[in-house]
């Protein structure tokens, strides 16, 4: 398990990381966090020339208030985010999430943007991040872009940050007072999920005022069960009523096959624990 | 001198002490074979095949040559036959085929990961660099995966045998004299009794201890002297003689601490061949310690069986006859003992029951997958699993109580010793009082009461209860047994005691721990026999050239055969002091009594310690006429037979019938191991028993594609539980002293994995048993478990899926992509 070798870079500020970037050319890596880049250069499925190493870079890390929104730097550690009140305050269904990531040695090495651009359908914070209508921040050389939720994961490993380019934020509108739950199913407890679903709903008076709902390694890419979400507005938070709008949770769902689950099986599983997550998300 | 310190009488055995090696072992601050650095030491890299099964038609190894840092780069044509080979020590039958297992393959490669070449260069890094540069071509053949496909003898694991039938081995009553006629019993059950026939899949496990296997060999003094991780240091010595022409009196082999292994060390490796091979060629010390992923592929896997059972019963559920058919997967050679793993089962199928009649037939057979050998329990596991299934199925049909059904047959305990219908003879048991405890500890009313409410309302989560009432063999080997079974060596136990000078003992044992805690609890037995403190006594091991006699660590023996010989010695001590302390008291050696290290003239305060006497032969200032200095001694013990614990494990498991998830509730076991030297290691032994057994229930399978390529190459896909992953176990014993070895003890070391895993599938089962379902293939996934509430018991449509999820890009570049091409670079890693 020793990588190729490999130049290492460790620029301390975003420019220096983006000019770095530009320099190094096609083969390049950039590491954030590493825990699932280490494997790779150990398994030497892949030997980049370079490696751009952002653990360095402080204001890429922590956790801030903007108005209506949290904002995560890309490389907040999962355990930050963990330990973040105004995380659990306001996006509560990501510190849902992250609780349930591997284990505390993962959770304290890798980082919440080095996930998302990472782009594994079965990890667990692409789910919550589509579900919370999370913006994300963009930096390359021509400065700042957001990119809406819906249009960040584009297909398996892949996200719309371009070359030359790192995902330097996120900001996820408040949902001060949503309940959340978010529902991993596994077999062994550190492993990827098998199927999982984030739900975070507005309960007014016993009613379901608003509800989102994101799926975990239903398809090449995080999903939103939007049919499912308009389908629970208005319904009592009773398991009757929410077993019927969830019963759609797997339509247009193209899930993997593999050692863990067929594709049906999966489809069934997320219709089981998307009820579940609602039920316990609206207090039921 | 050194004053030691008085004993205070309270007996060793028996006490909860801490683990002395404990500190070393867990900080890791210790010799483990990876941490040994020698003086201009190279390392190794193997280059592998990627291939199941292929023709090797060019090693092109310029490159690697080339590389910074190399000194060689060695193919099997380089070494041949001189580089010694991988053996099978037990050829189950006269007629067995077992193809020659060369560790660097000369051109035929039969399963994926064989080693085609070695790199040695002067860093580890460089060794990995330089593989990657070695340029193999393969013809590749048809690759024959599956123990029933390879009986057919349709596509050949290795075409110049012409079959991939290994050996056929039998054991049936009716020939053997200890029991009557399968046949007839099981004709009588069909027209007026019960018959349950089964077919049970024991899925492929891999053990998967803590410390990969690594190697250090030095060959630049008068003996090679070769560090590994093994649990069986002295049979490599043996065999690295016998293969390769080298005297056994040229070899040192030293296991030093080793971190786990159970029976996946109970192996003399390819690694470890060709490591010697590559030092003796370039006259240098060589380290190899394999990653991970080799380690999956690479070291020998277990289990692998298809069972096919009959068993014959009266009407009212009293056993009569059990039949065993069953095919076992080798894998692509035939491992040191991995013929006999299943034959190791043959005296366990008929397990506490009074049976009729009984035959036991297996056929071995060879593929292109990583050869099979022993896995913790071996054999035992594969026959308590079929036999405690059965029991379950047969009160299901009688329509009693599990535990009702097997007092109904089990062994009495006035009955003890009982000679088995498979012709054994158990030492001793009482499962009427370990089943009672069990039941107490466990409420196995109070759980029978809710798995019935949460039947009557239907609740989505159901409960099942489990029941595993087992026994096992202990304590190999007698070396009568072995030899009638053609074994290739005996099954005695050799110990010394050193009396030093200072008052400090060392005791020397042949057995080889890797995790069992023997410095610990053969010091508690040395200071009992001996009378000095636990603190002054060393247990020194896993050194042919410090313990020079001995057989290792395996089949629960180490404390049965070993920890009776460490008493044979100390014995022989006490007799031998016993002679200088008479005359140092100026007393007649009769009228001494000796107890807590002190010998003292009956009747009087007149008294010498025996750590006095062992200053007195070292000074030998003043002993008897005649007497040679000394007072050390060595001991061999064969034992006459084995000894045979048992327990009653109870398991509630609750179901999620929505989605098929289990999840344990409770779990309580109590053993009766014999005499327990040290409840805590007993404790830790059954604690890690049951969660390997419960991993096999419910977790833990080895999967190939289709190509032979093992899908369950790391941890991510072969899903190692973890301590988050269990419960709080609650585990008690009962003591029946056995016969066979004067301190009473019987085995630990098995028990849990041996146990455990029928408690858990039954309680699965019983779980679903109102829904149809009648059984569930290991390991229960909740995809099984669903699919089989979903089909009400057919579990046909739920086999394995044999891809694994990619979790890193498959697209990155300099990927291999092992099946897509003939020519590959070397990694397979």
């Amino acid at each position: 398990m020793i990588p190729a070798s490999f130049d290492y870079l460790a620029p301390t500020s975003v420019a220096d990381a983006l000019s770095a970037l530009a320099e190094a050319g096609d083969d390049v890596e950039v590491l954030a966090g590493g825990q699932s880049l280490l494997p790779i250069l150990r398994m030497r499925l892949n030997a980049p020339d370079k490696v751009i190493d952002l653990g360095r870079i402080k204001e890429l890390q922590g956790v801030s208030e903007d108005g209506d929104h949290v904002v995560i730097g890309a490389m907040t550690t999962y355990a930050d985010v963990l330990a973040s009140d105004l995380v659990r305050q306001h996006a509560g269904l990501l510190t849902d999430a992250i609780a349930e990531v591997a284990d505390p040695q993962i959770r304290h090495r890798g980082t919440v943007g080095g996930a998302l651009v990472h782009a594994d359908p079965a990890g667990d914070v692409g789910a919550p991040a589509l579900a919370l209508d999370t913006e994300f921040v963009i930096t390359g050389s021509g400065g700042e872009r957001t990119v809406a939720a819906g249009d960040f994961f584009q297909d398996l490993f892949e996200t719309a940050v371009g070359e030359g380019e790192l995902l330097t934020a996120i900001r996820i509108p408040k949902h001060t007072g949503w309940g959340h739950r978010y529902e991993k199913f596994v077999r062994v407890s550190h492993q990827w999920s098998i199927v999982a679903v984030a739900a975070t709903v507005r309960v007014d008076g016993g009613t379901i005022a608003e509800a989102r709902i994101g799926l975990t390694n239903m398809g090449s890419t995080p999903l939103r069960a939007t049919a499912v979400e308009q389908a629970l507005v208005g319904k009592a938070a009773t398991d009757e009523a929410v077993r019927d709008a969830c019963a759609a949770a797997a339509d247009g769902t193209n899930p993997p096959s593999d050692l863990n689950g067929d594709s049906d099986y999966r489809k069934h599983l997320a219709t089981v624990l998307t009820r579940r997550a609602v039920l316990a998300a609206a207090g039921g | 001198m050194t004053v030691t310190e008085e004993r205070t009488g309270t007996p060793e055995i028996g006490n909860r002490r801490l683990r002395k090696e404990d500190q070393r072992l867990i900080t890791g601050r210790t010799r483990w074979t990876d941490n040994i650095i020698l003086p201009g030491m190279l390392h190794a890299a193997m280059v592998r095949s990627p291939h199941a099964h292929a023709m090797v038609t060019g090693i092109d190894t310029e490159a690697a040559r080339k590389a910074p840092g190399v000194v060689a780069v060695v193919t099997g044509a380089d070494v041949k036959d001189g580089q010694g080979a991988v053996a099978n020590a037990w050829p189950i039958t006269a007629d067995q085929k077992a193809p020659a297992h060369l560790p660097i393959v000369l051109d035929h490669v039969a399963c994926a990961g064989e080693i085609v070449a070695v790199v040695v260069a002067r860093t580890a890094a460089q060794a990995r660099d330089a593989a990657e540069l070695v340029d193999v071509d393969y013809d590749e053949l048809p690759a024959v995966l599956d123990a029933k496909e390879a009986v057919d003898d349709a596509v050949l694991a290795h075409p110049d045998l012409g079959t991939n039938k290994s050996a056929l081995w039998r054991l049936d009553s009716a020939d053997q004299g200890s029991g009557g006629d399968v046949d007839e019993e099981i004709d009588k059950a069909r027209a007026e009794g019960i018959v349950i026939e089964r077919e049970i899949r024991q899925q492929r496990l891999i053990p998967s201890f803590m410390e990969p296997r690594s190697t250090v060999v030095d060959p630049t003094g008068e003996q090679i002297t070769v560090w590994t991780s093994t649990q069986v240091p002295h049979i490599l010595r043996f065999l690295i003689a016998a293969t390769t022409g080298i005297p056994e009196s040229k070899v040192r082999v030293i296991a030093p601490d080793v971190g786990g292994g159970f029976g996946g060390k109970l192996q003399t490796t390819a690694e470890e061949f060709a490591t010697l091979a590559v030092a003796r060629l370039v006259g240098k010390p060589v380290k190899y310690t394999e990653t991970r992923s080799e380690s999956l592929v690479s070291g020998h896997h277990g289990r692998d069986q298809y069972q096919k059972l009959t068993l014959a019963a009266t009407k009212d559920g009293t056993v009569t006859a059990l039949k065993v058919d069953l095919i076992a997967n080798l894998g692509a050679y035939v491992g040191l003992v991995g013929g006999g793993v299943p034959v190791l089962g043959a005296w366990m199928y008929n397990a506490i029951y009074k049976f009729r009649a009984y035959r036991f037939t297996v056929q071995t057979v060879l593929t292109n997958t990583t050869w099979v050998d022993a896995y913790r329990g071996a054999g035992r596991p594969e026959a308590t699993f079929a036999i405690e299934r059965l029991m379950d199925d047969l009160a299901a049909e009688v329509g009693v109580d599990p535990l009702q059904i097997r007092e109904q047959n089990w062994i009495r305990n006035d009955e003890f010793p009982f000679t088995s219908v498979a012709g054994m003879t158990y030492d001793s048991g009482n499962y009427e009082v370990a089943t009672a405890r069990a039941v107490e500890l466990f409420d196995y009313e109070g759980l029978r009461r809710e798995q019935s409410e949460r039947r009557e309302r239907k609740d989505p989560v159901q409960l099942g209860i489990g029941v595993s009432t087992f026994t096992e063999m202990c304590g190999l080997a007698p070396s009568r047994v072995l030899g009638a079974l053609n074994y290739g060596a005996g099954g005695w136990e050799h110990a010394s005691v050193r009396m030093l000078a200072t008052g400090k003992v060392e005791v020397i044992t042949g057995t080889s721990p890797h995790g069992q805690g023997h410095e610990t609890a053969w010091s508690q037995i040395a200071a009992d026999r001996l009378g000095v403190p636990f603190e002054d006594i060393e247990v020194l091991h896993g050194d042919t050239q410090i313990a020079p006699r001995g057989l290792d660590t395996y089949g629960s023996r180490s404390l049965v055969v070993g920890g009776e010989a460490v008493v044979r010695a100390a014995d022989k001590v006490v007799e031998k002091a016993k002679v200088v302390a008479a005359h140092l008291l100026e007393a007649s050696a009769d009228d001494l009594e000796f107890s807590n290290g002190r010998f003292t003239v009956r009747g009087t305060d007149n008294g010498i310690g025996i750590t006095e006497i062992a200053t007195a032969q070292f000074t030998s200032h003043n002993l008897p006429a005649g007497f040679e200095p000394g007072i050390d001694a060595d001991a061999t013990f064969d034992p006459d037979d084995f000894s045979f614990p048992h327990g009653t494990h109870l398991c509630a498991v609750e179901v999620d019938t929505e989605t098929g998830q289990t999840t344990m509730r409770k779990y309580v076991c109590v053993d009766d191991v014999g005499q327990i030297i040290n409840p805590l290691i007993v404790e830790g032994q059954v604690h890690g028993g049951l969660l390997q057994g419960i991993a096999q229930a419910l977790w833990e399978e080895a999967v190939f594609d289709d190509q032979g390529t093992l899908v369950t190459g790391s941890f991510v896909d072969y899903t190692l539980p973890t301590a988050a992953d269990t419960i709080s176990f609650v585990t008690e014993n009962t003591t029946s002293p056995s016969t066979t070895n004067t301190l009473g003890t019987k085995g630990v070391g098995e028990a849990g994995s041996i146990a455990s895993t029928p408690a858990v599938v039954n309680a699965v089962v019983d779980a679903l048993r109102p829904l149809g379902v009648t059984d569930v293939q290991m390991p229960c996934t909740p995809k099984r478990v669903w699919k089989a509430i979903q089909s009400a018991g057919s579990v046909s449509d739920a086999a394995t899926i044999d891809s694994a999820q990619p979790h890193f890009d498959p697209g990155a570049p300099n990927q291999d992509a092992p099946d897509t091409g003939t020519s590959t670079n070397g990694a397979g890693q």
